[in-house]
């Protein structure tokens, strides 16, 4: 029966292939997060927003979820879902944390001024090291954190198409 | 105009094909010996329509019809002539119709040199060979058609990734897919001999030469792209064990493997069911690293635009083809009469254990690289294989393999004596031990490793002019020993000259690996740095402009014991279209080894980051490669191999 075990073998290689590749919405260079189910790092960052004060990981001990969205004026994608970020706020009454990542504060005001502003704080991390603490890969990226102040999702990249009815708002509501 | 033609050429070359892959079966089932003979006129005919829709694209290229998809996508006017030209397969659609050329240009060659080949055989082996034509056609102008138009055309092209503008780079992937579809005519003779049923002696005659050119493109093809990551990433590696890395080295352990097993076959008309197996393996080994490249199921550097659609078809020709054939070997392979047997102690022992020891680290290198694939399947999460797991698998499986090679080839064939083998490579045996334990003591007993690994490099070295000196018998008969070595067939010289290059890399992977000296530094004008006894003086830097690019450029002089060297110029080059970084290391080849030196970025007040690298006997790597080449050409060029050749001939030799 051995001479059956080369296409057994390859028979059950391309299943996994098969399974793989159309696996919804598998990106393989996306990095899976280590942050879930881990509490907010500590921080301590200053406002964005003219006297607005500094803002740190207490915020989120506050006992109601909330979303942390890391952008830039200078990244492409994050414009790309600004608008799904102003329906979060203003259509489900999210609560959502800006934090400007590596960015011109007089930039990143500029490009809330144009676009709106979905945020109810936004921190300024000039030096990017939040994002290094909460193991952002690259902006824009999103995080749910529930009322312990616990990670308990991240969505990787741009939240467009169905990414906020599909994804977000689902591990939003989770989070309640 | 010239792209629709070149889209019509294939669609005739598909029409070609799909005839080439039914009627000769017909013709050999009626016994109409002219159905037969269309193979032969269709394995032509396809061939030229493919070249000329190649032909066509490389014209749009040329010129920079950017109103072609393809063209538009990946060229720009202010390319090099060169780059225009390798632009042509530096993309997925134009480096799928190269894979077809090559693919319809083996199946040619099987046509026209095959004309010995009993023509029914000549007929299965085609209509195989157009088989895979048909699919890879229809993949092609099915989800990757080169020669869609763009309307309106723009004014400019995106331009071609600066890391590939490379003369290393250009020739790359030409040579690497010739080695991978030359494995698809082992394929096609063993998917034919499986029809058949009867795998003869002759068979693997036939079949030797074809695996052995494909060999020399794919050991070439691997030995360029290391080679070019040696200079180009600016890091001083040449080898990183990326899935795609891994996808083309797989096909040549089992092409190797193949290489050796078929010797058996055609001297001793053994293992012929472990040879159709292997035959089969390498190319599928070849069609994943494809698949693994375009279905966008692995990340790697290698990897181009994913699009489902693509890689749901070709995961689908890939099941036709390994399954199908694989199916049919598992159906057909009993019919294989076993034939001759041999003794434990035997050339042909050696040779299964090389076939179990590169399979081995074939299968294990495939597991490595699918591992995280599996894992993530199971929903187990991510992770990854990294070097140290290849490495160290490459260390325990290939020592072995490398003691035996020096044994190999003494061994007689059937039943063969190891006293006497052994007797014969004893010095060989004392000189490495002698070698590693100085090596060992020199580095006070740091390094084992590097004594190990240089014991059997000399191990190896020494072995191959022990086996050479044996079969002219220069030391029990030393009068005609001359004569004898002149006599030697040049099969045997490319054997050994094959042997003799593995060594040189050994000694290269090893010394390099323990030796090398790097320094990280920031340097400004006037700075020296002592790296390996080399003093390099930084110069400063000035601005350069190429063709598409602007780069800062280092200079440095080194100087040994205060005599210039040489002077080594770095650059960090800004591409225009698309805007990307790359560095060019500037490399100085030494005997003893290679001066290396990375210019990177301003550090402010006139200092720059740099790094600077002494790497002895890093060339081994490249030199022991052109070796393994040059015995795999010499072997193809033995007269043993050109059966067929009217005897009239010989006179030439």
């Amino acid at each position: 029966m051995q001479r059956f075990l080369p296409l057994v073998i390859v028979l059950a290689l391309f299943a996994v292939f098969l399974r793989m590749m159309t696996l919804e919405d598998r990106n393989p260079n996306e990095i899976k997060s280590v942050m879930i189910g881990k509490p907010v790092p500590e921080f301590t960052l200053p406002g964005l927003l003219r006297r607005e004060a500094a803002i740190t990981d207490e915020f989120f001990k506050s006992g109601q979820p909330v979303l942390v969205n890391f952008f830039a004026s200078w990244c492409v994608p994050c414009r790309a879902e600004h608008e799904k970020l102003m329906q979060l706020a203003n259509e489900h009454g999210a609560t959502i944390v800006g934090v400007a990542y590596k960015d011109e504060p007089s930039a990143a005001l500029g490009f809330l001024d144009e676009l709106g502003n979905p945020y109810q704080r936004t921190a300024v991390d000039r030096d990017g090291r939040l994002a290094i603490d909460f193991g952002v890969t690259g902006v824009p990226e999103t995080f749910v954190i529930d009322g312990d102040g616990n990670i308990t999702y991240r969505h990787w990249g741009p939240i467009v198409g169905d990414g906020l009815e599909a994804k977000v708002l689902p591990a939003f509501e989770a989070a309640q | 105009m010239i792209a629709e033609l070149g889209h019509f050429a294939l669609m005739i070359a598909l029409a070609f094909a799909l005839i080439g892959a039914v009627v000769p079966h017909i013709g050999i089932s009626r016994g109409n010996a002219r159905l037969v003979a269309v193979a032969d006129n269709v394995a032509i005919g396809q061939f030229v329509m493919v070249l000329a829709a190649y032909a066509a694209l490389t014209y749009s290229f040329v010129i920079s019809d950017f109103s072609v998809i393809a063209v538009a996508s990946n060229s720009h006017t202010a390319k090099p002539l060169l780059y225009k030209i390798s632009g042509v397969w530096g993309n997925h659609e134009g480096s799928l119709l190269l894979w077809v050329l090559i693919l319809t240009l083996f199946a040619c060659a099987v046509s026209l040199r095959g004309r010995f080949l009993p023509a029914r055989f000549r007929a299965r082996v085609l209509s195989v060979q157009s088989l895979l034509v048909v699919g890879f056609l229809l993949f092609i102008l099915l989800t990757s058609n080169p020669f869609l138009r763009l309307d309106p055309a723009p004014v400019e092209g995106n331009g071609l990734n600066p890391l590939l503008q490379d003369p290393g780079l250009a020739f790359h992937p030409p040579m690497l897919y010739l080695g991978y579809v030359g494995l698809s005519v082992a394929f096609s003779f063993a998917v034919a001999a499986l029809i058949e049923g009867e795998v003869s002696p002759l068979w693997a005659r036939w079949v030797r030469p074809w695996t052995l050119a494909a060999w020399v493109f794919l050991t070439g093809g691997l030995a360029l792209g290391s080679w070019w990551a040696y200079y180009e990433l600016g890091w001083g590696g040449w080898w990183f064990w990326d899935p795609v890395e891994n996808a083309a080295f797989m096909p040549w352990l089992a092409a190797t493997a193949l290489l050796h097993s078929a010797i058996v076959v055609e001297k001793r008309d053994a293992l012929k069911s472990w040879t159709i197996l292997l035959s089969i393996v390498a190319f599928s080994f070849s069609l994943l690293g494809t698949f693994l490249v375009r279905s966008g199921v692995l990340t790697s550097v290698h990897a181009f635009a994913v699009d489902p659609a693509r890689g749901v078809f070709i995961l689908g020709f890939l099941a036709i083809v390994v399954g199908g054939s694989l199916a049919l070997y598992a159906w057909r392979a009993p019919k294989l009469a076993p034939g001759g047997v041999f003794g434990l102690v035997s050339r042909e022992s050696a040779l299964v254990l090389n076939n179990i020891l590169l399979s081995t680290f074939a299968a294990v290198v495939l597991v490595g690289t699918l591992y995280p694939l599996f894992v993530e399947a199971l929903g187990a999460g991510q992770l990854s294989v990294g070097p140290p797991f290849f490495e160290y698998a490459a260390t325990v499986l290939m020592s072995p393999l490398i003691v035996a090679l020096g044994f190999g080839p003494l061994l007689a064939w059937k039943r063969g004596r190891l006293g006497r083998a052994a007797q014969i490579v004893l010095p060989a045996l004392v000189v490495a031990a002698v070698a590693a334990l100085a090596i060992w003591w020199q580095t006070v007993g740091g390094a084992v490793m590097t004594a190990f690994g240089l014991g059997l490099a000399t191990w190896l070295t020494v072995s191959v002019f022990l086996e050479i000196a044996e079969r002219i018998q220069l030391f029990k008969n030393p009068e005609g020993a001359f004569r004898r070595l002149r006599g030697l067939p040049r099969a045997s010289w490319g054997m050994s000259l094959a042997h003799a290059g593995l060594a040189v890399i050994l000694f290269g992977v090893t010394i390099s690996e323990a030796w090398t000296e790097e320094e990280l530094l920031v340097m400004a004008a006037g700075d020296t740095a002592e790296v390996g006894g080399f003093t390099f003086k930084f110069g400063g830097v000035a601005p350069v402009a190429g063709a598409n690019f602007t780069a800062v450029r280092g200079f440095f002089d080194v100087s040994r014991h205060g005599r210039t060297v040489t002077a080594l110029t770095p650059e960090d080059r800004l591409y225009t279209d698309p805007v990307m970084n790359t560095t060019e290391a500037s490399i100085y080849p030494l005997l003893r080894g290679d001066l290396y030196a990375v210019i990177g970025e301003a550090a402010g007040a006139g200092r720059w980051s740099v790094r600077l690298y002494f790497k002895p006997f890093i060339s081994g790597l490249w030199v022991g490669s052109l070796m393994m080449m040059l015995g795999g050409i010499l072997s193809l060029s033995d007269r043993r191999l050109r059966i067929g050749a009217p005897k009239a001939k010989r006179a030439e030799d």
